[in-house]
């Protein structure tokens, strides 16, 4: 198959000036007879469902949730990006846009990424505009942090909650277009497959969460805002219902799933501390702005912290490993979240953990506060502050900065994160992977788009922090209103679709034969206990570090694990009913599958880049690239899983950057 | 430690629903759902049908989680919701009880796991400021002054979770309704339908069957981002204002 991306010809800085300018647009009458179908209701979903309807489209939105103001967007703590350069530091369009092509490792698509540094400065107006509460100066202007791989500060912020406050601002919009009957919204709905009709997408079906009722919606067009797969670790960041089922059932259909092996592990989450784990907690990126991560310098001193014998505090300054500092003195604390997260499991492996797991390292407040004390004691004149003083107003200080997040750590560990340094490790947070889409965000199924995390489009092999709510809102607010008229502008003359056609009967009988055969395979084991042991194996095998002995292995492992599912699967309960036991079955099933082909195309991508770790391929620890065989996009087609998925490739080319080793010592 | 659990099971919202007791072996390090993700673990090896309970970040932002556990909804530590509660918190041998928010504007829809979407109607009928996609002046264009924003903020941090209604003896959703009206009502982005906003929520909340707000205060203390009635003092004083001033 040919992929083609559709990018406009012309200079980078104008492709999508001109191409916006010259794209054949749909008349407002014309808008009130075509139907759209946004499926999600994060930050890529709401914002488009919203801004379809103020279009004039007739949309319907779906959510598996019980509100479309749950979505996992909300929990997005640090902050968003955009090349306002209100800082004055040298920030502009090019420089977000060749700092996330870095930060990607030269493995994301040059228009897509200038197209979305170019919007990035419309949505925090867009956001300011719906009332998001963002951080402001005293002066009343908005305030701003820094965030890796950057050296400018670009990020806007609202506290530790910036996610919550843009999808309210994307969920107060779309309340709007609800209440004005421009958007019919569907909660509790989980869309379980996607129809066809003569090859262009032309609705869903859904089940309703509550009776089981198995529904049909047609469309003339079908948009997924289904957000990421990284809980086939079964351990993430993510919320405990994020799943892959919608992108994946229009993998199943046709679509294709692009570089789904590149995997974003956090550098700073809470460490794991037990079987019964069922989620690990965040703690944001914002954090490396003021605090310090390091680790004991001796083996002895670590295994003492693990045994409980000394605390971190005990550990004398010359005997303390600051190795991002060291390391990567250009950059030190804010290097990207892959580079943090490779050098703490290289600390961890050599022995220096100091968690009894021996998985953990510091990040450490003690000279953020004693920075901010004696600035605020400069501040208000005190003449010979105490100690104690000092430490009182730096901790307020980190406390207006990081409150939240503080607090969040303690009553998860019981310990004070002022007093002791927390402890963090790494923790798979994003995938970057996800559907192939065109530069109009179109899948290779016409009619069929996907925006936000649920694409692959802008973040390469690596995601820069504060870039998947620009991303998101991007895409939602101001890509696909426009790309999407590329489509409808030809399906002008087209009625409306009945779900009478036979395609909608197909798919309703295939979703009803699915969920019958889960209900009635009568083994013994839970879902739940499927996707514990699924994220073990991608864990160990395609996590961190990955090797070709161990994902061949790994693949074999998942396909073992499949049959095991299909033979032994217990769903309590009955299918017409509330039942999150038979929701989970379905999500696992799609889940298992995902993690072969993720196997797979990181077997198949012989190099290291970006999140994409391969042991084999490293040059003084660090990710070593092999431009010359892999700089493409990997895209897999796996409509019929008997067959071998079947690999396309679609060239990278970079006209504007440099390729380069990438560098942030 | 070993733990006694009377839990409310409801088949749905059509019949009538009783509690049932369990016993559950936990760990002092779990979060109360890891807690009930062990108990429903069980019951599903035993080929019993589990809990059902809400839940989805388990990081006490996204509101999903409820549950009213000994009398108090999310629970016994202040300032926190569900999901982040831990069992250090309890002790070996105790019987903890927990139950659903009850409301009437909440229907059980199976157990633990109650209908809120009167409160996304709520936010329809005028939660919002009116602005397209496209038609936004610069960000800073609009000065709002530190402390304005961080007031604003405050009020925005509610997670829609429901756990005021659940506090209160009269089901009331008034500071709900009222962090919505202070978020917008304090920025100027919001003034221009300010009295719109009032009128149409605090009519929605009626006829979606809430309570009245007698001032009891339970919310607040029962909040698990600490939103202040003086919200519902704001709320009080847009909406008589708007009562004597607006056009409609």
């Amino acid at each position: 198959m040919e992929l083609n991306g559709k990018i406009p010809p012309g200079d980078i800085a104008e492709k999508w000036t001109k191409y916006k300018s010259s794209m054949p647009l749909v008349s407002p009458d014309n808008k009130r007879r075509l139907d759209v179908i946004v499926v999600g209701s994060g930050l890529a979903g709401a914002s488009a469902a919203a801004s379809l309807g103020e279009l004039g489209y007739n949309v319907k939105c779906f959510t598996f949730h019980d509100s479309p103001r749950r979505a996992h967007s909300i929990a997005a703590q640090g902050g968003i990006n955009a090349a306002k350069n209100y800082k004055n530091d040298g920030d502009s369009v090019y420089r977000l846009f060749y700092d996330t092509i870095k930060g990607g490792d030269y493995r994301a698509r040059e228009a897509n990424v200038h197209r979305l540094a170019e919007v990035s400065v419309d949505i925090i107006d867009q956001c300011v505009a719906q009332g998001v509460p963002f951080a402001r100066e005293y002066g009343g202007t908005l305030d701003n942090r820094s965030f890796g791989g950057t050296q400018v500060q670009r990020t806007f912020y609202a506290r530790g909650q910036t996610g919550q406050q843009l999808l309210i601002g994307a969920y107060q919009s779309l309340s709007r277009q609800i209440s004005l009957g421009r958007v019919q919204m569907f909660n509790r709905h989980e869309m379980l497959d996607v129809v066809l009709v003569e090859g262009k997408a032309r609705g869903i079906i859904t089940r309703n969460l509550v009776t089981g009722k198995i529904e049909r919606h047609a469309a003339h067009a079908v948009v997924l805002g289904t957000g990421g797969y990284g809980n086939v670790f079964y351990l993430s960041t993510n919320a405990m219902m994020c799943n892959v089922t919608a992108a994946w059932r229009a993998v199943r259909r046709g679509a294709l799933m692009a570089n789904p092996c590149y995997t974003q592990i956090h550098p700073t989450c809470i460490p794991q501390y037990g079987d019964y784990q069922s989620k690990l907690t965040l703690m944001s990126e914002s954090l490396r702005n003021d605090g310090r991560v390091w680790a004991p310098r001796k083996k002895e001193d670590a295994e003492a912290i693990r045994q409980g014998r000394k605390k971190g505090a005990d550990i004398p300054e010359a005997d303390r490993y600051y190795y991002l500092e060291e390391r990567y003195p250009a950059f030190g604390n804010l290097v990207p979240r892959d580079i943090a997260s490779r050098a703490a499991k290289v600390v961890c492996d050599e022995g220096l953990g100091i968690v009894p797991t021996g998985l953990g390292v510091y990040l450490d407040f003690a000279d953020a506060i004693q920075k901010y004390g004696k600035s605020k004691a400069n501040t208000m004149n005190l003449e010979n502050p105490s100690a104690q003083q000092i430490w009182d107003l730096g901790k307020a200080v980190v406390e207006e900065k990081y409150g939240n997040l503080f607090e969040m750590y303690e009553k998860i560990t019981g310990e004070d994160p002022y007093r002791n340094p927390m402890k963090i490790y790494p923790a798979v947070h994003y995938t970057m992977g996800g559907l192939w889409v065109d530069y109009n965000l179109e899948t290779n199924i016409p009619g069929l788009f996907a925006t936000g995390e649920c694409n692959f489009s802008d973040h390469g092999a690596n995601r820069l922090g504060a870039s998947a709510l620009m991303q998101g809102l991007a895409d939602g607010y101001f890509v696909l209103p426009y790309t999407i008229g590329t489509f409808l502008s030809k399906e002008i003359r087209t009625p409306k679709f009945s779900t009478d056609l036979p395609e909608f009967a197909e798919a309703e009988k295939a979703v009803r034969d699915r969920l019958h055969g889960f209900m009635t395979t009568n083994g013994k084991q839970s879902a739940e206990s499927f996707h514990r042991r699924l994220g073990k194996i991608m864990w160990e095998y395609c996590g961190m570090a990955r090797t070709a002995e161990g994902l061949a292995k790994a693949r074999r492992m998942i396909q073992d694990l499949k049959a095991e599912f299909y033979a032994d699967l217990y769903v309590p309960g009955s299918a017409d009913e509330f039942n999150p036991e038979l929701e989970k079955a379905t999500r696992v099933a799609d889940f298992i599958e995902l993690g072969e082909l993720m196997c797979l195309d990181a077997l198949k991508r012989s190099e290291s880049c970006g999140g994409h770790f391969r042991e084999e391929f490293q040059e003084d620890g660090e990710a070593l690239r092999d431009d010359e065989h892999f700089m493409y996009v990997a895209a897999w087609g796996w409509q019929d899983t008997s067959q071998e998925p079947e690999l396309h490739k679609e060239p990278l080319i970079y006209e504007n950057i440099k390729v380069a080793s990438r560098s942030y010592k | 430690m070993k733990l006694n659990l009377k839990i409310w099971r409801q088949k749905n919202a059509k019949q009538a629903g009783r509690f049932e007791t369990y016993q559950v072996d936990a760990n002092e390090h779990m979060s109360f759902l890891e807690m009930l993700d062990v108990l429903n673990e069980g019951l599903t090896s035993k080929q019993q049908e589990p809990v059902a309970f809400e839940h989805d970040c388990r990081e006490g932002i996204c509101g999903t989680c409820s549950l009213v556990i000994n009398g108090q909804p999310h629970g016994p530590q202040s300032g926190t919701t569900t999901c982040q509660l831990h069992m250090r918190h309890f002790h070996e041998g105790e019987t903890i009880v927990i139950e659903p928010y009850r409301a009437k504007a909440f229907p059980v829809i199976k157990d633990l796991v109650v209908d809120r979407s009167s409160f996304d109607r709520i936010i329809q009928a005028g939660g919002y400021i009116s602005v397209d996609t496209g038609a936004a002046p610069d960000g800073n264009d609009i000065l709002i002054g530190k402390e304005v924003a961080a007031m604003s903020f405050d009020a925005a941090a509610c997670i829609g979770c429901g756990a005021c209604v659940a506090a209160c003896p009269n089901a009331s959703a008034m500071l709900f309704v009222s962090a919505k009206v202070s978020h917008l009502a304090l920025l100027p982005q919001g003034q221009p339908e300010s009295k719109r906003r009032a009128m149409n929520m605090v009519h929605q909340m009626d006829e979606e069957g809430f309570g009245m707000c007698s001032n009891v205060t339970a919310c607040e203390a029962e909040c698990p981002k600490g939103i202040s009635v003086e919200n519902i003092a704001r709320l009080n004083r847009e909406y008589i204002g708007a009562s004597f001033t607006s056009a409609k």
